[in-house]
């Protein structure tokens, strides 16, 4: 049984180019998959490496550490509006206990087609950093999820940090999750949201972004196209329609139908699309 | 490596692997076993610690992570005033039942008022949201952590003698439980036991063949023994019913179910992994009978020789000409109903541990039952039951889940075999895979109406679908024709029913046995046909209510302790102002639409028809201590205090002075099992005889009437009789070997009477009655339910302690709610509570409760049961609802927002934006 848990990321990376590890995180993910089974022989933590801990707070990008903790997105006070969905999503991944405990980066890494921090990051044309020995690369986060649990982390790569390119203050942001159950829910449909409209009215930057409805988070890329330019009303959003859906692909599972996972991601972005006509 | 922390604010140092999970080296390399382990996957909150000051579940928390960082369990908040103020709420509230999720939860509500000192509704469910708890409905939870937030404290106060019956009593094991300091199924092994580990089908039907045993053996040194169906000495059959023994320890060469042991291999702990993976076994799956449809197809395989169309049993009500009786009817409604598999979910996975002295066994277990896991584990190993030690432990609770043997055969043989302690603990999967579930039912009611209301006739036909082996099967199957008709007069009835095998996990009790199933179609026919006469639903259900002196389906008259029209009257205020409000906000919505629904439940206390004795024993030693010696297993409903209430009441002493003690097969006299709400009722009974006869023995040793007050103090017997007061020294009196001056043991037994081939009789003694008021919110567009409040009023005869009963009722609600709206257990598919989904804090909206007493002539102090009257209601009240709010009839549980929305779609109201 072979543990490292490096204080540095240098030490981490180190590590990775000579073997293959177990990366372990919060643990949230990790453990749950190893429900009366030993974990395997290498696990590489890195939950002590601090400098992949906390978000920066630049004039054009935020900087949020692989290791940042949902919790300490969900708290922080000083994030940009535009970033209100994914403090809200933030408060909704498991509870107090996992978030305390979950990090941005594993949520990301373990790729989840229901993670709850991807739609927000997708509409906030998040990128990642992926380190190694050999440097560093940055993949949108759309290019990074691959499919359920596929990323493209290569051997011997680290995610770093996920980046975020700030929007313009005047975006509203918003962030819905639909669940059997209040708390500690896989989702049967997430959504996010990130507006802005002009002070006639008209959808100046729209995007839109579910998670629970194909093999990873999706952009709404043709209802975003749709509805650039158009000046947002109830009348609009009410003609909505599973058809402009293309990017979606949801299946049946114990959680819900197909069918009503196109549905009730049709009736959650019009209500956040009013909700953000309101605000 | 060496793990430097502080826990607890003391700095420890542990040589331990990294990367096993801090619940464990908490609990086994330090000994804090207030941290509990309920699922290992971050899923129910029970091991819940601070890690630097944060909430954080030991369970997916690395041992190595936690170097030099600050670790705080349970034990290490229990000075602190946070959790000194959260003490006495939680006690004084009735908060904390079976007490198992209660540690995480305290943990987890120290965080609450360290952040918000008085916390709102939102803070309380945001900061417990992670914290499963199955017993509760968390209302008193809510409730206990505000008042700990306002400081507005309790103070235990003893009721003065005589007045125990009816107060508001703390629970006599409550501090425990809440410190975190009892002790479960997995609290009580020694360091060095063997472990063992359970080689099962990964197939729900399947022969096998076993390999080289002899061989897997040398190649595995860690392994101390392996034990398959040849090697039990006893049976290799076991059940809970006389006759319908039929579920082998290990499959012998074909497994019915997935999960079924065929193996068990016993060794070091670290070695069993492995081992398990490597057994030598091959397997030829088979295309399994899934559902009750697929059984009692011709040509279907035959699961049990003998049981034709693989029908276990076969249940039957009838009374008067049912076809006449809808022929003659003004309103004919039918429906049919499904339900799914239901998981009991207790958040103490199966635990226990057992070693061999001798030629006797002993057996620490959480259990239902323990005189029957005695009997049944002797069975096994081929030897006499009085060989067979079985100490409950506490228990986590049960909900019918811990009736069966699970673990108890296997600690049995590997400690017999051995000769060494052996421990076992289930993991959540396990648990959940390879134990009982409810009955998923298929239900088709006929109902007839005259044209005022009348409830003429019902005929109903339920085929419940009872999994692979024989378990509770026969009960449910004969319990639910009595109930199908719910506590109403009809002219005719006929209620046919049957248990179908399948190859699904064994379905056995789970509270309710089957009547929750029933309730769900009939009390939503009911309102199908107020709907048709245009009766109010509530007036409806008055006019045909049960009235003392009306025979039930059975012929059984009902005289006294008939509640059920006291229960709908209760209601009626609740029911027209939630009917106005309702009218209100539908009036200025149209995508969401508000309900109010209602319904009923009966529920017969104790075995059908059958003999159902509990024996209790209470004994005064030279000191002054009164003991009272008590088998009946408290499972987190609360028997321990309630009994000890009517023994010092029927004693004439004080509450306090009562000693109880808990179940032991070597200690206690049998008194059955804690299942059917019959330990109130039935060991109430006998602790009531037993106490009454030792006051009249003491009253005859001083030479008193028997309307003389006693008195036990500073080792005197004191009695004042019509003025006068005398007193006996106690050290005077001749002692038994056990240390008693008088002790003294009652049995009581129910008086039931057999049922004929048409199923009349008098099948119980005593029937709980309950009705419930739903009212909610659908989302019409998303197919969601947001319950807004639970009005339950229940007739419990008399509340022996009204914070107990309330606690029964709250959860008994919670796990309606589960049942009406979420929980679904697919085997191979959801055997973990992230998958199986139960009520969270935030699932449980205000519950108002009502208690009515109606003083029933059969039960102690006029008391009876209320466990399983408590979930009947709420599952139909909520169906009822959602069809009061979109004219939508649900036909199947759980309906999941998608399965609503499906429905919606067919056909409810209109949607505004109609997609």
């Amino acid at each position: 049984m072979a543990y490292l848990a490096p204080t540095t990321l240098d030490a981490a990376l180190q590590a990775l180019g000579e073997d293959s590890w177990l990366v372990v995180a919060g643990g949230t993910d990790v453990l749950p998959a190893h429900v009366g089974r030993s974990l395997p022989e290498r696990v590489l933590d890195i939950s002590g490496i601090d400098e992949l801990r906390g978000v920066e707070v630049g004039s054009d990008i935020v900087r949020i550490g692989a290791l940042t903790t949902w919790s300490e997105i969900r708290s922080h006070p000083g994030l940009p509006e535009a970033l209100r969905g994914l403090q809200v999503a933030a408060g909704t991944i498991g509870a107090r206990q996992v978030q305390n405990a979950g990090t941005v980066g594993g949520n990301l890494c373990n790729a989840s087609p229901a993670a709850d921090g991807v739609p927000p990051l997708l509409t906030l044309d998040a990128s990642v950093e992926l380190a190694s020995v050999q440097g560093k690369r940055r993949l949108s986060l759309s290019d990074f999820l691959l499919g359920p649990r596929q990323t493209a982390l290569q051997p011997g790569e680290l995610l770093t940090a996920v980046e975020i390119p700030v929007p313009p203050a005047d975006g509203v942001a918003g962030f819905s999750k639909l669940g059997s159950r209040a708390h500690l829910v896989i989702s049967i449909v997430s959504v996010a949201s990130l507006v802005r409209l002009s002070p006639a009215g008209t959808v100046e930057d729209i995007r839109l972004a579910v998670a629970s409805c194909a093999p990873t988070g999706k952009r709404l890329s043709k209802l975003e196209r749709d509805l650039r330019g158009e000046e947002l009303s109830e009348s609009l959003v009410d003609q909505i329609g599973p058809q402009d859906l293309v990017e979606l692909s949801p299946i049946d599972d114990i959680r819900g139908s197909a069918e009503y996972r196109r549905e009730a991601c049709v009736v959650m972005v019009r209500r956040l699309l009013m909700e953000a006509c309101r605000r | 490596m060496k793990l430097d922390l502080t826990v607890n604010g003391t700095q420890v140092s542990v040589e331990t692997e990294p990367t096993r999970r801090l619940s464990d080296v908490l609990r086994e390399d330090l000994g804090l076993s207030g941290t509990k382990i309920g699922c290992e996957a971050g899923d129910c909150g029970s091991c819940t610690v601070l890690v630097d000051g944060e909430p954080a579940n030991a369970c997916t928390t690395l041992a190595g992570s936690v170097q030099r960082r600050t670790v705080v369990t349970i034990e290490g908040l229990l000075d602190t005033p946070e959790f000194e103020a959260l003490e006495d709420t939680f006690l004084d509230e009735g908060a904390a039942q079976c007490g198992f999720c209660i540690p995480g939860i305290l943990v987890s509500a120290v965080k609450v008022l360290r952040e918000s000192p008085e916390p709102t509704e939102d803070d309380i469910l945001t900061g417990l949201a992670g914290n499963l708890c199955r017993c509760t409905g968390y209302r008193k939870i809510v409730q206990a952590v505000k008042r700990a937030g306002r400081r507005d404290l309790g103070g235990a106060e003893s009721p003065p003698p005589g007045k125990a019956v009816g107060a508001r009593v703390r629970r006599v094991d409550g501090i425990e439980r809440v410190r975190g300091q009892a002790r479960y199924g997995d609290d009580v092994a020694p360091k060095e036991c063997l472990g063992i580990a359970v080689v099962r089908s990964p197939h729900p039907f399947a022969g096998f063949r076993i390999g080289d045993i002899g061989r897997f053996l040398e190649e595995h040194p860690g392994v101390v023994d392996v034990c398959t169906a040849r090697d039990v000495p006893g049976r290799n059959e076991f059940g809970v019913l006389p006759g319908f023994e039929d579920q082998p320890v290990f499959a012998e060469s074909e497994a019915r179910y997935r999960g079924e042991a065929v193996a068990m291999i016993v060794g070091a702990p670290d070695v069993l992994e492995q081992a398990v993976a490597e057994f030598p076994i091959s397997w030829e799956p088979k295309p399994p009978v899934l559902d009750v449809d697929d059984a009692r197809r011709p040509g279907a395989p035959e699961l049990h020789r003998g049981r034709d169309g693989n029908i276990l049993v076969e249940g039957r009500v009838e009374k008067g000409d049912v076809a006449a009786a809808l022929e003659s009817a003004h309103v004919v409604v039918e429906g049919d109903f499904e339900t799914q598999f239901v998981e009991h979910a207790y958040i103490e996975p199966e635990a226990g541990y057992a070693y061999r002295v001798g030629d006797r066994l002993v057996v620490h277990v959480t259990t239902q039952t323990p005189y029957m896991d005695r009997d049944g584990i002797a069975a096994i190993l081929g030897i006499e039951p009085e060989s067979v030690r079985v100490v409950p432990t506490a228990v986590g609770g049960g909900f019918g889940g811990k009736l069966d043997l699970s673990i108890q055969p296997f600690l049995a043989l590997a400690a017999w075999r051995t000769g060494q302690p052996v421990r076992i603990r289930y993991t959540r999967p396990e648990s959940m895979e390879t134990t009982t579930k409810r009955h998923p039912a298929r239900i088709h009611v006929r109902l007839g109406v005259s044209e005022t209301g009348r409830l003429l006739g019902m005929d109903f036909r339920g085929d419940f679908n009872t999994g692979a082996y024989a378990s509770w099967g026969p009960t449910v199957a004969n319990r639910v024709p009595i109930h199908a008709g719910g506590p109403y007069r009809y002219d005719a009835y006929r209620a046919l029913t049957a248990a179908v095998h399948t190859n699904g996990p064994p379905a056995g009790a789970f509270r309710g046995f089957g009547v929750p199933q029933a309730a769900i179609a009939q009390e939503c026919m009911l309102d199908v046909a107020a709907d048709a006469l245009g009766i109010d639903p509530l007036e409806f259900r008055l006019q045909n209510a049960l009235t003392p002196g009306d025979a039930t389906v059975t012929g059984q008259v009902l005289e006294g302790g008939l509640g059920y029209r006291d229960c709908l009257e209760a209601l009626k205020p609740y029911w027209e102002e939630a009917l106005e409000e309702a009218a209100a906000f539908n009036a200025s919505n149209d995508r969401l639409r508000r309900g109010v629904g209602v319904a009923g439940a009966w529920y017969g206390c104790g075995n059908t028809s059958l003999p159902n004795p509990s024996t209790m024993k209470v004994g005064l030693r030279a000191s002054g201590e009164v003991v009272l010696f008590q088998g009946a297993m408290d499972i987190g409903q609360g028997s321990s205090t309630v009994l000890s209430q009517i023994c010092a009441d029927a004693l004439g002493v004080p509450l306090d002075a009562i000693r109880c003690e808990s179940a032991d097969t070597d200690q206690t006299p049998d008194a059955g099992k804690t299942s059917a709400s019959r330990q109130t009722f039935i060991s109430g009974n006998a602790t009531y005889l037993a106490a009454t006869q030792l006051r009249r023995k003491l009253l005859a040793v001083a030479g008193a009437s028997e309307d003389a007050a006693l008195e036990i103090r500073d080792g005197q017997l004191v009695v004042h009789d019509r003025g006068k007061t005398s007193t006996v020294d106690l050290a005077g009196l001749a002692a038994d070997s056990d240390g008693f001056v008088a002790v003294e043991q009652a049995t009581y037994d129910p008086p039931t009477s057999p049922l004929d081939e048409l199923g009349q009789g008098n099948p119980y003694a005593v029937y709980g009655y309950g009705a419930q008021l739903a009212e909610l919110v659908v989302d019409l567009e998303l197919g969601t339910v947001e319950l807004i409040r639970i009005t339950a009023a229940h007739d419990v005869g008399r509340a022996v302690n009204p914070s107990l009963v309330e606690g029964q009722i709250q959860g008994g609600i919670a796990q309606g709610i589960g049942l009406a709206l979420m929980e679904e257990y697919v085997p191979g598919r959801s055997a973990n509570l992230h998958d199986y989904l139960i009520p969270t804090i935030g699932d449980v909206p205000e519950i108002r409760t009502i208690l009515v007493e109606s003083h029933d002539p059969e039960g102690p102090y006029g008391a009876k049961g209320v466990g399983e009257h408590s979930l009947i209601p709420t599952a139909p009240a909520i169906l009822n609802a959602i069809r009061h709010a979109t004219g939508v009839r649900v036909h199947r549980v759980p309906v999941i927002p998608s399965a609503l929305r499906e429905l919606l779609r067919a056909g409810g109201v209109a949607v505004g934006s109609g997609i």
